[in-house]
C-alpha cells in the first residue's frame, strides 16, 4: 500500500555509497598524522557524526515548539525520530571520540566540559524516551515530550557554558588553537578533504535514516489505527 | 430591556477582571498556606527529607571516609548532592498529595492563572527545601566542627535551591501523571538541572575555602542567570503540562 | 445556559466524541445516561474547562470555551467520584483554602452556611482524612457551592457510596438544585437520576442518541427508553 518513495531509494543507495567513500578517504587518502598516527583517523567520523546529531538536537527543540503550538501529533512523530537518530548518531561520536582519546590523552574519558555535556545530553534524550513510556494517552504523552525535550535543549548549553568555567583539554581543531588543549593537529590538504566530504557524507546519511524512521513512525501510526478500527 | 442586560454583562465582565487580578498573589498565598497548614500538621514531607539527608551524609562519611583534610575540599559537594538527593523526596511528595485525591483538578478549577499554580507549589516546595536547609547545615556543622552559618553560602544556598525547585516543580507536575511516577523524577530532574548544581557547588566550595566574595561572585552571577532562565522557562512551560 | 455544538473530542486516534450537540436551559437539571466508556466523563471535563475541544463551539453562560475559561470557571461548581479535598486539612480549612483561590468575600460566612447546609457543622475541625467517603463526598459539593455557583456538573457523584450515605447525598442534591442552578449530573445508575433530574440525555457513541423531559417519561419507563435509546 505504501510503497517506498524512490527518492528515499536512491537516497539509501547514495548514502551507503557516501558511507564507504567517507571511510575509504579517511582510511586510506588522508595521510597518517605525524604525532598521533593511524588513530587520528577516527577523528573525520567523530567529527561527522557530532556535526549531526547536534544539528538534530538543535532541530528537536524547534520540533518542540511546533508541536505545543500546533497540537498536531504529526510533529511529535517527527520529533520522536530526530531524537532517535540523533542520539544513536551521538553515542557513536562518544564512543569514537573515546577511541582517540586513550593514546592521546592516556585515558578513555575524562570529564572536559565536551565530554561531560555529551555525556549529560545523551542521559537527556534517554530520560526522554523513559517519560514516553510512562503515558499512555499519545497527546499527554507528544506535550509531555515536547517540553522536555525543549527544557533539554535549553539546558544543554547551558551546563556546557557552566563546565567551560573549568580549563579545556578537548582539542579546538577548526575555531583557531586553544594553547592547552592536548592532541592538537593541524590539517593538511587531503585531511581537510576528508574531513569536510565526512561531514557531507553524514550529512546525507544522517538525512535518509531520519527520512526512514519518520516512514517507521507513520507506519506504527497506521496499525494502532487499523487495530482501533477492527475494535469497533 | 436588551440593553440593560449588556451592561449587567459587561460590569460583571469588569468585576471579574478586579477579582482576579486582585487575587493572583491572594491565590498563591493560599496554595502556600494550605500546603504549610498541612505539612505543619503531619510534618511527613518534611521528616523523610531530614531522615534521607542525615542518612546520606553518614553515608557519605563512610564512603568518602570524611577526615578533617578530605572534609574541606568535598563538604560543598557533599551538601549539594544531599539537598539534591532530599530535593526529589519532597518534590514527588509534594505533588503526589494534589493527585491523591484529583486535588489538580480542584486547582485546576478555580478561576486563576494557571501561573498561579505554579508559582504556589513553586513557593511550597521552596519552604519545604530552605526549611530542611536549615536543619542540615547546623547538623553538618556540629557533626563536622566547621561553620557553615556564612552570609555568602547562605546566600549560595538559597540561589541554588531556587532553581532547583523551580524546574523541579514542573518536572515533579510531568512525572507525577506518569505510570512510572515512583522513580522517575530523579532521571528526568538531576540532568536538566546539572548546571545549577554546578554553579552552586563552585560557589559554596570557593566560599567555604575561604575565598572572598568577589572571588566567586562569577558563580553567583551564573547561579542568578540560571534562576531567571530556569522559573521563566517552567512558568512558561507549566500550561502545557497541566492543560488536557 | 450551556451551548454545545458538533463538539468533537479525540484522543490521539481514538474519537470518543463525535459530533454532539446539547443544550441545556437556564434551571434544568438533566441527568446525562450511558453506559461506561460512551464519553460521559470526557464530555463532562470539557465543560469544566479540564480539557479542550478538538473541534465545535462550547459555550457556557454567555462565555466561550476554551478562551474564557476563567469566567466560566466562576460560575461552575464541580463535583467528580473523586472529593478533590485535602486530607491533612479540616473541613473548615480546605472550604477556607477553595474560598481563598475564589476570591470570595464574607468567607466565614458563607463557609458556615455552607457547612451547615451539607451537615457537617459538628465535625468542622475534623481532619478529612477521618472522613468516610460520604461526608466527604457531603463536604465535595460543599466545596462545589462555595462560591454560590449558577451552574453544577456531577460526574458519577455517588461512586462508592453506601445506601445510608447516598440517601444523605440525595438530600444535598436537591437542596443544591432548589436554589435555581442549572445542573447537569452523569451517571449509569437510572434509579438515582429518576429521582431528581428534569431531563433525561443518552449518550452513546458520542453524541446524543435521545432526550426526553421527565414528563415525556412516566417514571416505569426510563429503563425502556434508556434501552431504547442505545439500541437505535
Amino acid at each position: 500500500m505504501n510503497q517506498k518513495p524512490l527518492a528515499l531509494k536512491v537516497l539509501d543507495i547514495v548514502s551507503l555509497i557516501l558511507l564507504l567513500a567517507a571511510a575509504y578517504l579517511a582510511i586510506v587518502v588522508a595521510p597518517t598524522e605525524k604525532v598521533m598516527g593511524d588513530v587520528q583517523r577516527v577523528f573525520y567520523f567523530h567529527v561527522g557524526t557530532a556535526w549531526v546529531a547536534l544539528i538534530g538536537f538543535v532541530f528537536t527543540a524547534v520540533l518542540s515548539v511546533i508541536y505545543l503550538i500546533t497540537k498536531n501529533l504529526k510533529w511529535d512523530r517527527i520529533q520522536v525520530a530526530a531524537v532517535e537518530v540523533s542520539v544513536v548518531f551521538f553515542l557513536i561520536t562518544i564512543i569514537l571520540g573515546s577511541i582517540w582519546a586513550r593514546p592521546a590523552w592516556n585515558t578513555w574519558w575524562t570529564w572536559d566540559p565536551r565530554l561531560t555535556t555529551a555525556a549529560i545530553a545523551e542521559l537527556i534524550y534517554i530520560a526522554y524516551f523513559m517519560l514516553r513510556q510512562g503515558i499512555d494517552d499519545p497527546d499527554k504523552r507528544a506535550r509531555f515530550g515536547a517540553v522536555y525535550a525543549l527544557i533539554g535543549g535549553l539546558s544543554a548549553p547551558i551546563t556546557f557554558f557552566a563546565i567551560r568555567l573549568f580549563r579545556t583539554i578537548h582539542p579546538v581543531v577548526i575555531a583557531g588553537a586553544n594553547a592547552e588543549a592536548e592532541g592538537n593537529f593541524s590539517m593538511s590538504g587531503d585531511m581537510l578533504s576528508a574531513f569536510f566530504f565526512a561531514l557531507f557524507a553524514f550529512t546525507v546519511i544522517f538525512i535518509d535514516l531520519f527520512w526512514n524512521r519518520i516512514r517507521l513512525g507513520e507506519f506504527q501510526n497506521e496499525v494502532e489505527e487499523m487495530k482501533l478500527k477492527a475494535s469497533y | 430591556m436588551a440593553k440593560q442586560k449588556t451592561i449587567d454583562n459587561r460590569q460583571r465582565a469588569i468585576g471579574d477582571e478586579r477579582q482576579s487580578s486582585a487575587s493572583f498573589i491572594q491565590a498563591i498565598g493560599a496554595i502556600v498556606w494550605k500546603d504549610l497548614r498541612a505539612e505543619f500538621r503531619s510534618w511527613e514531607l518534611i521528616s523523610s527529607m531530614l531522615v534521607f539527608s542525615l542518612l546520606v551524609i553518614l553515608i557519605f562519611n563512610f564512603a568518602l571516609e570524611l577526615d578533617v583534610k578530605t572534609r574541606q575540599s568535598v563538604t560543598a559537594g557533599v551538601l549539594w548532592a544531599t539537598f539534591a538527593f532530599a530535593g526529589t523526596l519532597g518534590l514527588n511528595r509534594s505533588m503526589a498529595i494534589e493527585k491523591d485525591r484529583g486535588c489538580l483538578d480542584g486547582l485546576l478549577l478555580a478561576p486563576v492563572d494557571r501561573s498561579v499554580i505554579y508559582f504556589g507549589k513553586f513557593f511550597s516546595n521552596l519552604a519545604f527545601m530552605l526549611i530542611v536547609e536549615a536543619i542540615v547545615l547546623p547538623v553538618y556543622s556540629v557533626l563536622y566542627n566547621t561553620n557553615l552559618f556564612q552570609p555568602g553560602l547562605l546566600l549560595v544556598i538559597l540561589l541554588g535551591s531556587i532553581g532547583y525547585t523551580s524546574i523541579g516543580t514542573l518536572l515533579a507536575a510531568m512525572s507525577v501523571q506518569t505510570r512510572t511516577r515512583d522513580i522517575l523524577l530523579p532521571i528526568l530532574l538531576f540532568p536538566v538541572v546539572f548546571a545549577v548544581l554546578l554553579a552552586a557547588v563552585k560557589a559554596s566550595g570557593g566560599l567555604l575555602d575561604n575565598s572572598t566574595f568577589a572571588d566567586v561572585s562569577f558563580s553567583i552571577n551564573l547561579l542568578i542567570a540560571y534562576d531567571v532562565i530556569f522559573v521563566a522557562a517552567s512558568f512558561m512551560l507549566f500550561d502545557s503540562i497541566v492543560e488536557e | 445556559m450551556i451551548t454545545v455544538k458538533k463538539l468533537v473530542k479525540r484522543f490521539g486516534l481514538k474519537t470518543v466524541l463525535r459530533g454532539m450537540d446539547f443544550e441545556v436551559k437556564p434551571g434544568e437539571f438533566v441527568a446525562l445516561l450511558g453506559p461506561n466508556g460512551a464519553g460521559k466523563t470526557t464530555f463532562l471535563r470539557i465543560l469544566a474547562s479540564l480539557s479542550r475541544p478538538s473541534l465545535g463551539e462550547v459555550n457556557i453562560a454567555g462565555f466561550k470555551l476554551p478562551n474564557e475559561a476563567a469566567q466560566v470557571r466562576a460560575r461552575l461548581g464541580v463535583v467528580s467520584h473523586l472529593p478533590l479535598l485535602y486530607g491533612d486539612l479540616t473541613a473548615e480549612e480546605n472550604l477556607r483554602f477553595y474560598a481563598r483561590m475564589y476570591g470570595i468575600t464574607n468567607a466565614q460566612l458563607r463557609i458556615t452556611e455552607v457547612l451547615r447546609m451539607i451537615g457537617l457543622e459538628n465535625r468542622r475541625r475534623d481532619l478529612v482524612r477521618t472522613y468516610s467517603r460520604g461526608m466527604q463526598q457531603r463536604l465535595a459539593i460543599g466545596r462545589a457551592v462555595l462560591h454560590d455557583p449558577e451552574i453544577m456538573l456531577f460526574d458519577e457523584p455517588y461512586t462508592g457510596l453506601d445506601q445510608d450515605a447516598s440517601s444523605m447525598l440525595d438530600d444535598v442534591l436537591k437542596t443544591v438544585a432548589a436554589q435555581g442552578r442549572t445542573v447537569v449530573m452523569t451517571s449509569h445508575d437510572l434509579a438515582r437520576a429518576e429521582e431528581l433530574a428534569t431531563r433525561f440525555d443518552i449518550l452513546s457513541r458520542g453524541v446524543i442518541a435521545d432526550s426526553a423531559t421527565r414528563r415525556q417519561v412516566k417514571k416505569s419507563n426510563l429503563l425502556e427508553f434508556y434501552k431504547q435509546a442505545l439500541a437505535g
